[in-house]
């Protein structure tokens, strides 16, 4: 199925309702989608569970929580080890006005990526012994404990590529790859904005990170710059 | 002049101490924080290949010229490339580092134990902190040195018996390089193996609360 292509971020969120599951690509600056991050926010859309990587460090999705969109975040950096300089996530945290389920990095990524490969769960020696295995199996296995992690999945993922097709083919610029790549596979509906959308047949087969089959929309905006004092 | 007093090592002499450390030709992934100025000395004919987690392999120092914000490392910093980096995805950045293909990792630490379980992404007191790779590269690393100040601000040790900290990974560090020393974890516990200089390594012994065992003759450390 060909992907299809809006005009505006605002008309390519259509569909997304309160309480969605929404995937964030991009890490720190790198391929983030931050026009489709603003479109979200001017749509107001309320109770939103997001699953990003980060979330207030150096990226503008803290800015969902001016109008406390968010309920509920799913990320490895969320909150910093010092109160002494907080984003707005973390303020409506230490508050407890929002839920936080602190996934290690890893552990984040392959869970994106069994929910998009069809796997019900995997086995990993991160976190073992630590806060991330409350609540989680630990299962014996030549010799060594492991955690049993479950899949995620998403209603909706919001990805940033550098080039797509107008099949939906996507191409990321350097480190742009992150989660967007991962994320472009574990949700009912996937929405990339780019820089630039050409013909089918432009993009070489070999420049293709995410094939056209898991993208639903694109749309072609300027990317925002988006720079972290990493602080 | 009490122990407590003397100068100690800046962070950047930890860095190049750990810097010694790196075989040539090793694949490294540096923490945020102290281990990243590990990357300054680490001589350019040791050839060695950096990782970030974000998912690059072969960056070089950091970058002075034009920003770019898709060419950042997992601290989010600008960095540059060197000749035969390549790009992948997160899921394939971290199936590199849990499947054991990253030869040492570096990481910052905020309390070690007698065992090598460490603890350095959240102090209880102050609520919060962030896990972000650092789970991943403790226990998919083949070798793991932390680097970190040998004591809390106010002089308590951060080498202890058991970590009260909520932990990273038990069992996981292979080396401590600190401001006062650089410690190996091994299967019977703690070995001193250096002291920084100036120091003496009954001075150190006593800002360590772990058991450390002390040969004769430990060196101090050649920077």
């Amino acid at each position: 199925m060909t992907a299809t292509i809006y005009e505006t971020t605002d008309a390519a969120l259509d569909g997304i309702s309160d309480g969605a599951r929404v995937m964030v690509g991009g890490f720190v600056s790198a391929s983030s989608p931050t026009n489709l991050i603003f479109a979200l926010k001017r749509r107001g859309t309320r109770n939103l569970t997001v699953m990003a990587t980060n979330i207030g460090f150096g990226d503008r999705l803290d800015e969902l929580c001016e109008d406390r969109q968010i309920a509920k975040a799913i990320a490895s950096f969320a909150v910093r080890a010092s109160s002494a300089r907080a984003s707005r996530f973390e303020e409506q945290y230490r508050a407890g006005e929002v839920e936080l389920e602190l996934v290690p990095q890893g552990t984040l990524a392959e869970r994106i990526r069994a929910g998009g490969a069809g796997i019900g769960g995997f086995l990993t020696r991160t976190g073992v012994g630590t806060q991330v295995a409350e609540g989680k199996d630990v299962l014996s296995w030549q010799g060594e404990e492991w955690l049993l992690e479950r899949p995620l999945r998403a209603d909706v993922a919001i990805l940033k590529a550098h080039r797509a097709d107008r099949l939906g083919n996507l191409s990321y610029r350097m480190a742009g790859r992150n989660f967007n790549a991962v994320m472009a596979t574990a949700a009912d509906l996937v929405i990339a904005e780019v820089e630039e959308i050409v013909e089918t047949g432009e993009l070489s087969p070999d420049e293709i990170h995410t094939p056209a089959v898991y993208v639903d929309r694109i749309v072609r905006c300027d990317p925002v710059e988006v720079r972290w004092d990493g602080r | 002049m009490a122990a407590e007093h003397k100068p100690r090592l800046t962070r950047e002499l930890v860095a190049m101490r750990v810097a010694q450390e790196l075989s040539p030709g090793s694949t490294v992934n540096l923490g945020v924080g102290m281990p990243t100025l590990v990357a300054a000395f680490a001589p350019p004919e040791a050839n060695i290949l950096l990782q970030s987690e974000n998912g690059i392999l072969g960056y070089g120092g950091f970058s002075e010229e034009a920003y770019d914000q898709d060419l950042v490392n997992a601290g989010g910093q600008p960095i540059t490339l060197n000749p035969g980096a390549s790009f992948f995805d997160s899921a394939a950045s971290f199936a590199m580092i849990r499947g054991g293909h990253i030869d040492t990792a570096v990481l910052g630490g905020l309390q070690v134990s007698e065992r090598g379980d460490l603890a350095n992404w959240s102090v209880p007191e102050r609520g919060g902190g962030s896990i972000g790779g650092a789970m991943d590269l403790a226990v998919g690393a083949r070798r793991l040195i932390v680097a970190m100040e040998h004591t809390t601000k106010d002089g308590r040790p951060r080498i202890l018996r058991e970590c009260t900290y909520p932990l990273t990974a038990r069992r996981c560090v292979d080396l401590i390089v600190t401001d006062l020393a650089v410690v190996e974890v091994g299967p019977d516990g703690l070995t001193l193996r250096e002291v920084a200089p100036g120091w003496a390594p009954g001075e150190v012994v006593t800002l360590t609360d772990a058991p450390l065992t002390v040969h004769r003759g430990v060196p101090e450390m050649q920077l």
